[in-house]
C-alpha cells in the first residue's frame, strides 16, 4: 500500500483521532454507560417479571380460566356449581393465604390444594415426600425449594406459621419440584381452611375446558352468574394484575436509564460540534481539493456511529455486570419492595441487547448528525478564514423548531396516560428540554447581550468572546442546562415526595403505640378477646382497631385494600389525612367510605358518588365521603367504618390496634405490659410512630436509592460533557492566547478571562436550568409520579440544596475554564500563532 | 535601542538543533532593519527571543535599557504591553472584535480611558485609511484590510519597538508594496525601532539597513 492512499475518512478522521483521542474516549464511555444503565435495568425488570410469572406459571398451572375473589375468600359451594357444567373438564379448588411464620422469620405463600384435582392442572404444586399420604395429612407441609433455602429447613424439620397470634405447627413433609419457584408452601385444602380459620371458604377456582369450548363466551357467562366481588379471567390476567404494581416503577427506571443515554449523545454531539468547528478549516480544504458533501456528511457521522457502536458494545457487557451485582446486593426490585421473596435469574435478552446497542448508537448518530451536516454544508472559501467559526454553529439559531418543541411539551402534559403509563409525561419532558436546548444560542445572546460590559479588559474580552461566538458556547450551554434541570427536576421532585411523606406520617400516626400482628399476611391477626385484654392495659387511655382486607374490583388490577376502623362521619379528618373536602352522609343515605388517590384515578371515584363494594358476597352500597392520602398502597384503598365491617362481615379481629396512653405513661411499659396482655403476644409487632417514621423513610430512601444512582450518573455524563466541551473550545483557542500573550496579555489576565467566561456560561446556563427543572419537576410531581403512582404530593423546592448545586457547579465551571486555560497555555503558547490550524 | 549580544539559542528536545549561535546586534533608537535570510535559519527565533518570547540559552539582550534576559514572565508581558508591537504573517486579528476593538486591545491593557482611546484609535484607523471601516468584523475585511488593521493595533499605544515576522507573506504584491510603505511611514512617524523579518529584496528596501541571517552569524547587506 503506497502512503500516499489517503482516504476521506483518514482524511477528516484520522487527525481527529490524534488531536482529540481523550474526548472521543469520553464520547464512547458516556454512550457506555448510558447503555449499561438501560440495558442492566432492563435485564433486572425483565429478570423479575420473568421469575414472578414462572411462579404464577406454576399456581395456575395450564388452566384454562380462573374464578378469583377476595383475599377473604368465597364460599366453596360455588365450587359444585362451576365443576359440574357440562364445558368444565376439570375444575381445582384453591386457598390461598399469605401466612406469617412464627419467630420472625417472615411470610410464606401458602396454598391449600385438593390433590386429586390440582394434580393434572398444576403438577407443579404436588409435592413428593416419603410418605404418599402426606399429602394429605393436616400436620405436612411441602415446601418450595426457594422456601426452603430461605428458612434453612429440611424434610422432616418444623416450621411454625401463626394463626391469629399463636404458632401452628407443620411438618416439612418434602418439596416441590426444582423447577417450581418463589416462596411457597402447599398443603391439603381441607388442613388450610380448618386450621387457618379459612372452614368452608376457598379463594380461587381453577377450570380446565373441554375441547372446543368457546373460552371467551364461557367465560362471559359463567362471569354473569358469579357472586359480587369475583371474576373469571385467564391466568395471563393475574400475571398482568400482578406486575400492574410494579410495571409503572420499571418504567421510570428504564426512562431514567434512557436519560442517561440522552446525556450521552448530547456529549457526543459537543464532542462533535467542537471537533467539527475545530476541524472547520481542514474540512474546506477537503472540499476544496474534491471531497463530496456528501462522502464529508457520511465520514462525520460514520465517526458519530462507530462511537457508538464502540459505546453500545462495551455497554452491554458492563450493563450485564452491573445487572448481576445489583441484583446480588440490592434485590430485583432495586430495593423498591416490589417483588419481596422473589430470586431471579438473569438472563442475556438478545432482544434487549439488540435494542440498547441501536438506541447506543442512534444517540451517538443523532449527537453527530447536526456538525456532520453543518461542515456539509458550509461554503469552503468563507470556511477557510479566520473567524468564521462562529457562523458554524449559528444555524442552530433558528426559534421555530425549539418553540414548537415546547408548545408541543405543555400540550402533552395535559394528556391522559397510555395503559397506566404517563407516556405523554415523558414526552413532556423531552420535549421541554429538547426544545430549550435547541433555544439555547438565542437565550444565550439574549442573556450576554444584556449582561454589562467589564472595565477591566480580561472580562471584556470574555464577554466578546461569548457574543461574538454564541453557537459555541451555546453547545456547553446544551450540556449544562441538561445537566442542570434534570438534577433539579428531580430533586425538587424527591424532596416534595419526602417532605409529602413526612407530612403524610405525621397525620396517619397520632396515636403514641402501634401494635401489629400482620398487615400484609392472612394468618395473623388480633381476636376481639384480644383487643379487650389490650384495651384494659393500665395506661391506656383509648385503642382503636384496624382490618384489612383485600377486595378484587377489576380482573387485571391488583387486589384494592378494604380497611376498617372507628371512624367519626362527621369529622373524618381527624383520623385520616384527607386531601380535599368531604361529605357527611344525610341520614338514609348508605354508608361512608373514604377512598384514596388512586381510587380516583383507577376507578374514577368522585366525592359524594355511590359505589357498590364486594364484601362478604354481597354487593354493599357506600357513598364516597372523602378521599385520602395513603402513600402505603398504590393499588387503593378504601376505609370504611369498623361498626360497618363488622356488620357485614361478622369479622370483629383486627390485624393492628393504635393506642393512645396517658399522660405520663411510659411506652416501654406499656410494650412489655402488650406482649404479655396477650397469648402469643410475642409474635406483635410494636412500634412507637418515631420508629415507624424512622422506618417509612428509610424505606422511602431505599427506593430512591437507585433512582438517585441513575440520575447521579446523567448528570455525571452531563458535567463531564460541560468540561470536556469547554476544555476543548479552549484548545482550539491556543492561537488567540498566543496572540494576547503578544500584546502584552499575562496569563494570570488570560486565566480570568477564562474564568469569566466559564462563569458567565454556567451562570446563564445554572438560571435556565434551574428555571426548567422546576418545570419538568412540576411535570414529574403532577402528571409522570400521579399518573405511575396515583401519589399526589405538595410542591416543595429544596432551596438550601439547590443554593448549593448551584454554587457547586459555578465554581466547577469556573474552574474547569482555568484549568483547561492552564493546559492550554502550558505548551508553546508562543508558536501557536504561527499554527495554520 | 536594541542591542543583541553573542545570543545563543538551541531547540533541546531528541534532535537537538543549534538555531543560533553567538550572534549580536546594535540598533539605535528610531532605526528600521529588514532581516534576511533562507528559510529556517532562525530569523523568527530572533524576533522571539527580542519580543521575550522565549530565552535565549546564552547572551543577554537590552531593550530600551532593559535587560530583557533578566526578567520574569510578569515583568515581560509588562514590557510587551508597553513598549511593544506585533505584525504577523497570518494577521491574527481577533475575529470576535469589530475593527476598532481590536486595534484599541493594547490601549485598554494599558489602562488608557476610553475617551482618549477612541481618539487614538480613530486617528490610527485614519492613518491606515479604515477609518469608514471602524465598526466592521474582521471576517467581513480583505488580507490586506486585516493587515493594516494589525499595524494599526501594533502602533497605536506607541511602541519603543515594532517587531514585523513576514507581514506582506500572505498578501499579493500590490497590497505588499502598499502594506510595506504604510509600515514602514507608521514606524518613522512614531520615531519606533523597527525589525522587520522578511524574504523579499523588495519589502527589505523599505528599511533603513539589511542584514542577512546566516548559520555563521548576522551580515550587513552592502547598500545599494
Ligand atoms: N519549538 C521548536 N522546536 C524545535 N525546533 C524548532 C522550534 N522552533 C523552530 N525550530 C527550528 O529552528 C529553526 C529556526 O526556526 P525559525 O522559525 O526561527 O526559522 P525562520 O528563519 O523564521 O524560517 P522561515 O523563514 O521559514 O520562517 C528551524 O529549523 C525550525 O525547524
Ligand atoms: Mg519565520
Amino acid at each position: 500500500m503506497s502512503a500516499a492512499r489517503i482516504t476521506p475518512w483518514g482524511a477528516v478522521t484520522g487527525g481527529a483521532l490524534r488531536a482529540n483521542g481523550g474526548r472521543l474516549v469520553l464520547s464512547v464511555a458516556a454512550i457506555a454507560l448510558g447503555v449499561a444503565l438501560g440495558y442492566a435495568v432492563q435485564l433486572i425488570n425483565q429478570a423479575a417479571v420473568n421469575e414472578l410469572s414462572a411462579g404464577l406459571a406454576t399456581v395456575a398451572g395450564d388452566a384454562d380460566l380462573e374464578v378469583r375473589g377476595p383475599r377473604a375468600g368465597f364460599d366453596e359451594s360455588l365450587f359444585p356449581a362451576v365443576a359440574a357444567r357440562p364445558e368444565v373438564a376439570l375444575a381445582s379448588p384453591v386457598v390461598e393465604v399469605d401466612a406469617k411464620l412464627a419467630g420472625d422469620r417472615g411470610e410464606l405463600a401458602l396454598l391449600g390444594i385438593d390433590v386429586f384435582r390440582a394434580g393434572p392442572i398444576q403438577p407443579g404444586l404436588v409435592g413428593e415426600g416419603e410418605d404418599g399420604l402426606d399429602v394429605l395429612r393436616p400436620d405436612a407441609i411441602f415446601l418450595s425449594v426457594a422456601a426452603a433455602d430461605a428458612l434453612g429447613v429440611k424434610r422432616g424439620d418444623r416450621v411454625g406459621v401463626l394463626a391469629g397470634l399463636e404458632p401452628v405447627e407443620l411438618r416439612v413433609a418434602g418439596l416441590l419440584s426444582a423447577r417450581t419457584p418463589g416462596r411457597l408452601g402447599v398443603m391439603d385444602i381441607a388442613a388450610v381452611q380448618d386450621r387457618f380459620g379459612r372452614v368452608g371458604r376457598i379463594t380461587r377456582i381453577d377450570l380446565r375446558l373441554r375441547p372446543g369450548t368457546d373460552v371467551a363466551a364461557f367465560r362471559a357467562a359463567l362471569q354473569a352468574e358469579l357472586p359480587p366481588g369475583l371474576v373469571v379471567a385467564r391466568p395471563e390476567a393475574s400475571l398482568r394484575a400482578a406486575t400492574s404494581l410494579s410495571r409503572a416503577y420499571r418504567v421510570n427506571l428504564n426512562v431514567l436509564a434512557l436519560v442517561a443515554l440522552f446525556t450521552g449523545g448530547l456529549l457526543v454531539f459537543s464532542t462533535q460540534a467542537l471537533a467539527v468547528v475545530r476541524r472547520r478549516t481542514q474540512l474546506a480544504l477537503l472540499r476544496v481539493l474534491g471531497v463530496k458533501r456528501r462522502a464529508l456528511a457520511v465520514t462525520l457521522v460514520g465517526e458519530g456511529a462507530a462511537i457508538g457502536a464502540a459505546g453500545a458494545a462495551l455497554g452491554l457487557v458492563a450493563g450485564y455486570a452491573l445487572a448481576a451485582a445489583a441484583v446480588s446486593i440490592f434485590g430485583s426490585d432495586l430495593g423498591a419492595g416490589y417483588f419481596r421473596g422473589v430470586t431471579p435469574r438473569l438472563g442475556v435478552e438478545p432482544g434487549s441487547a439488540a435494542a440498547f446497542f441501536l438506541l447506543g448508537v442512534a444517540a451517538a448518530v443523532l449527537g453527530s448528525l447536526a456538525p456532520a451536516l453543518e461542515a456539509a454544508r458550509a461554503q469552503p472559501g468563507p470556511a477557510l478564514k479566520a473567524g468564521d467559526e462562529q457562523r458554524a454553529l449559528a444555524r442552530l439559531a433558528t426559534p421555530w423548531p425549539g418553540l414548537a418543541l415546547w408548545a408541543a411539551g405543555l400540550a402533552a402534559s395535559f394528556l391522559p396516560p397510555v395503559r397506566g403509563l404517563p407516556l405523554f409525561g415523558y414526552a413532556a419532558i423531552a420535549c421541554l428540554l429538547v426544545g430549550t436546548i435547541v433555544l439555547m444560542p438565542r437565550v444565550a445572546h439574549a442573556a450576554l447581550s444584556a449582561a454589562p460590559r467589564p472595565r477591566a479588559v480580561p472580562g471584556a474580552l470574555a464577554l466578546d468572546q461569548l457574543r461574538g461566538a454564541p453557537g459555541q458556547a451555546s453547545v456547553s450551554l446544551a450540556a449544562i442546562v441538561a445537566a442542570v434541570s434534570l438534577m433539579v427536576s428531580m430533586a425538587i421532585m424527591v424532596a416534595s415526595f419526602r417532605q409529602s411523606v413526612d407530612d403524610w406520617l405525621d397525620r396517619v400516626l397520632p396515636a403514641d403505640l402501634y401494635v401489629r400482628a400482620s398487615m400484609t399476611t392472612d394468618t395473623a391477626f388480633l381476636s376481639p378477646a384480644d383487643l379487650e385484654r389490650l384495651a384494659a392495659i393500665p395506661g391506656v387511655r383509648r385503642s382503636e382497631p384496624l382490618r384489612a382486607q383485600r377486595i378484587l374490583l377489576a380482573a387485571d388490577r391488583a387486589g384494592v385494600a378494604l380497611l376498617a376502623k372507628p371512624v367519626d362521619p362527621a369529622d373524618p379528618a381527624r383520623q385520616l389525612p384527607l386531601v380535599g373536602a368531604f361529605v357527611v352522609p344525610k341520614p338514609g343515605d348508605p354508608p361512608p367510605a373514604w377512598v384514596t388517590e388512586p381510587m380516583v384515578d383507577l376507578y374514577g371515584y368522585r366525592i359524594g358518588e355511590r359505589i357498590e363494594l364486594p364484601i362478604a358476597g354481597r354487593m354493599a352500597p357506600f357513598v364516597v365521603a372523602g378521599v385520602w392520602r395513603d402513600y402505603a398502597r398504590q393499588q387503593g384503598a378504601v376505609m370504611i367504618q369498623r361498626e360497618v365491617f363488622v356488620a357485614l362481615t361478622g369479622d370483629a379481629n383486627a390485624n393492628a390496634v393504635a393506642l393512645w396512653l396517658d399522660p405520663g405513661a411510659s411506652p416501654d411499659a406499656v410494650s412489655r405490659a402488650v406482649a404479655a396482655a396477650v397469648p402469643g403476644g410475642g409474635n406483635l409487632e410494636i412500634a412507637t410512630p418515631g420508629e415507624i417514621r424512622d422506618i417509612s423513610l428509610s424505606v422511602f430512601d431505599r427506593t430512591f436509592a437507585v433512582t438517585y444512582a441513575l440520575e447521579a450518573a446523567a448528570v455525571l455524563i452531563g458535567l463531564v460533557g460541560l468540561s470536556s466541551s469547554f476544555s476543548a473550545l479552549v484548545l482550539a483557542r491556543r492561537r488567540e492566547f498566543g496572540v494576547l500573550r503578544h500584546l502584552g496579555m499575562t496569563r494570570r489576565q488570560i486565566g480570568a478571562m477564562l474564568a469569566v467566561e466559564g462563569f458567565a456560561v454556567s451562570a446563564v446556563g445554572l438560571a435556565v436550568g434551574l428555571a426548567i427543572g422546576w418545570l419538568i419537576s412540576l411535570v414529574l410531581i403532577h402528571v409522570v409520579n400521579r399518573q405511575s403512582f396515583h401519589w399526589g404530593m405538595e410542591l416543595h423546592v429544596p432551596w438550601a440544596g439547590l443554593a448549593a448545586l448551584g454554587a457547586v457547579l459555578l465554581a466547577l465551571a469556573t474552574l474547569t475554564a482555568l484549568a483547561s486555560g492552564r493546559q492550554a497555555m502550558g505548551a508553546d503558547v508562543v508558536r501557536a500563532v504561527k499554527e495554520d490550524w | 535601542m536594541i542591542a543583541i549580544r553573542d545570543v545563543s539559542k538551541a531547540y533541546a528536545g531528541p534532535r537537538e538543533r543549534s538555531v543560533l549561535t553567538a550572534i549580536s546586534l546594535e540598533l539605535a533608537r528610531g532605526e528600521y532593519v529588514a532581516i534576511m535570510g533562507e528559510s529556517g535559519v532562525g530569523k523568527s527565533t530572533l524576533l522571539n527571543l527580542v519580543a521575550g518570547l522565549d530565552r535565549p540559552d546564552a547572551g543577554a539582550i537590552v531593550v530600551d535599557g532593559v535587560e530583557v534576559t533578566a526578567l520574569d514572565d510578569d515583568a515581560l508581558t509588562a514590557l510587551r504591553r508597553a513598549r511593544m508591537g506585533f505584525v504577523f504573517q497570518a494577521f491574527h486579528v481577533l475575529p470576535y472584535l469589530s475593527v476598532a476593538q481590536n486595534v484599541a486591545l493594547p490601549l485598554a491593557l494599558l489602562g488608557v480611558a476610553a475617551g482618549e482611546a477612541q481618539t487614538r484609535v480613530g486617528a490610527m484607523l485614519d492613518a491606515v485609511g479604515l477609518a469608514d471601516r471602524a465598526a466592521s468584523m474582521p471576517r467581513e475585511l480583505s488580507g490586506g484590510e486585516l493587515q493594516r488593521v494589525a499595524i494599526a493595533r501594533a502602533l497605536v499605544h506607541r511602541p519603543a519597538v515594532v517587531l514585523a515576522d513576514e507581514p506582506t507573506g500572505n498578501l499579493d504584491p500590490e497590497s505588499a508594496a502598499q502594506i510595506l510603505a504604510l509600515l514602514a511611514a507608521t514606524i518613522r512617524a512614531h520615531g519606533a525601532t523597527g525589525i522587520l523579518v522578511t524574504h523579499s529584496h523588495a519589502a527589505a528596501a523599505t528599511a533603513d539597513r539589511i542584514l542577512t541571517l546566516t548559520r555563521s552569524g548576522l551580515r550587513e547587506e552592502t547598500r545599494r
